[in-house]
């Protein structure tokens, strides 16, 4: 069982659903949530972990229910799929399972840190924000791994964006997140895209309903296990979705 | 753990930086402000207006006969106008690119805490 150390018990009702989507995340799962039980017991805050596996060959669901075993049917939850549905509806499906009035979406691959989201329940406390966003782009923001060409690449998207679109927010194509459930529920059901598009849209909509933004800088390590998903033609569709948010929104 | 961490709030500033879809704050629950516009229409509304008043001073479309400097100032200006968003633009990213924080204090800090999971995984009787 994860040490129960003297921390303050935050008892409030608060209740956080980690949303963990995987797909050949076999490495990676187990280690993910190692961290976040480790972060969640460091700051007391009620959790669950929902694991949304999409049939992985590689067996990440036989991990996944080992580590139901070791911290318990509670905190972890699977809700596998059969096969690969791809990101957004897996959200969707993981979110109809979800107890917590807040949600968290990040990536298994353990580019997202854990330790992040003390620092995002914080924020949303402060400013009772209807959705924390992480960003790499602000403060100590930052990435790790990442050569010059994939910098330019993805500042000068984001300036793009900026321009286009106005936003409000720094980092629209991350993916590390809380959200209040209800608002979650709303922009999903608005939300059609696909890829990178698909967070960039989430905070779009955000800002057209009206919603409040907070933000906490994130630092971004690249994977370091497993392969990457996203293919050669990203740009292309990532130019392609902005240009469509661009005509609708 | 984490160094102080600069937090910042956008909170729609942009709406009302735009003047064109400032529909105030509605509350949450309703139905969204139906956003009177998209930005591709936000863009091409501005796009005329300027063209517009550039039309009509360097033209001098409503005859008054505005002098002659006027019009020798105004001719160019589209031009000027986007090489300087263009040198503001490579500018900006340059700069971006050039401050983009490497966290290799993070990524160690990471590899020690994987070394740290994996010993505990296995004690505690994960197969991997
Ligand atoms: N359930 C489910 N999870 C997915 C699917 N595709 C990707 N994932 C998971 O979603 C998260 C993000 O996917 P990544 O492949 O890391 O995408 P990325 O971060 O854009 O790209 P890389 O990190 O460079 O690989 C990871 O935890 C994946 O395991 C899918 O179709 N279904
Ligand atoms: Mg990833």
């Amino acid at each position: 069982m994860a040490s129960r150390k003297s921390q303050p018990n935050r008892d409030n009702g608060d209740k956080y659903s980690i949303l963990l989507p995987t797909y050949n995340e076999r490495e990676n799962l187990p280690l993910i949530v190692w961290l976040l039980v480790k972060y969640f017991g460091e700051s007391g805050y009620n959790y669950e972990i929902i694991v949304i596996d999409d049939g992985s060959p590689d067996g990440t669901l036989e991990v996944a229910e080992q580590l139901q075993k070791i911290y318990g049917e509670d905190k972890i939850l699977l809700r596998p799929r059969a096969k690969k549905l791809g990101l957004g509806t897996a959200y969707i499906h993981g979110m109809k399972h979800a107890t917590g009035n807040f949600i968290i979406i990040m990536d298994a691959d353990l580019s997202h840190h854990p330790k992040f989201i003390p620092e995002f329940i914080e924020k949303q406390k402060e400013g009772n924000y209807d959705l924390v966003s992480g960003t790499r782009y602000q403060g100590n923001g930052g990435v790790y791994g990442w050569d010059l060409r994939r910098k330019l690449i993805s500042r000068g998207a984001n300036f793009l964006t900026q321009v286009l679109l106005r936003p409000g927010a720094s980092d629209l194509t991350g993916s590390f997140r809380l959200y209040k459930k209800k608002v979650l529920e709303s922009l999903m059901e608005r939300c059609v895209s696909k890829g990178y598009v698909f967070q960039m849209e989430m905070i779009v909509r955000a800002r057209q309903l009206n919603y409040t933004i907070g933000e906490v800088p994130i630092s971004f390590v690249d994977r370091v296990y497993g392969e990457s998903k996203l293919g050669g033609n990203e740009i292309v569709s990532f130019v392609k979705g902005l240009l469509t948010l661009f005509a609708t929104t | 753990m984490t160094s102080v961490t600069r937090t910042s709030q956008l909170r729609g500033a942009n709406a009302e930086l735009s003047g064109l879809a400032a529909p105030g704050r509605v509350a949450l629950s309703a139905t969204p402000p139906a956003s009177a516009m998209t930005k591709l229409l936000q863009w091409l509304l501005g796009v005329s207006l300027l063209g517009a008043v550039w039309a009509l001073v360097t033209f001098d479309l409503l005859g008054l006969s505005l002098p002659r400097t006027y019009r020798e100032v105004a001719w160019p200006m589209p031009v000027y106008l986007l090489v300087s968003f263009g040198c503001y633009s490579l500018a900006t990213v340059g700069y971006r690119v050039a401050i983009f924080n490497d966290c290799d204090e993070a990524a160690k800090e990471l590899q020690e805490q994987i070394k740290e999971a994996k010993e505990d995984l296995r004690k505690k009787g994960l197969k991997m």
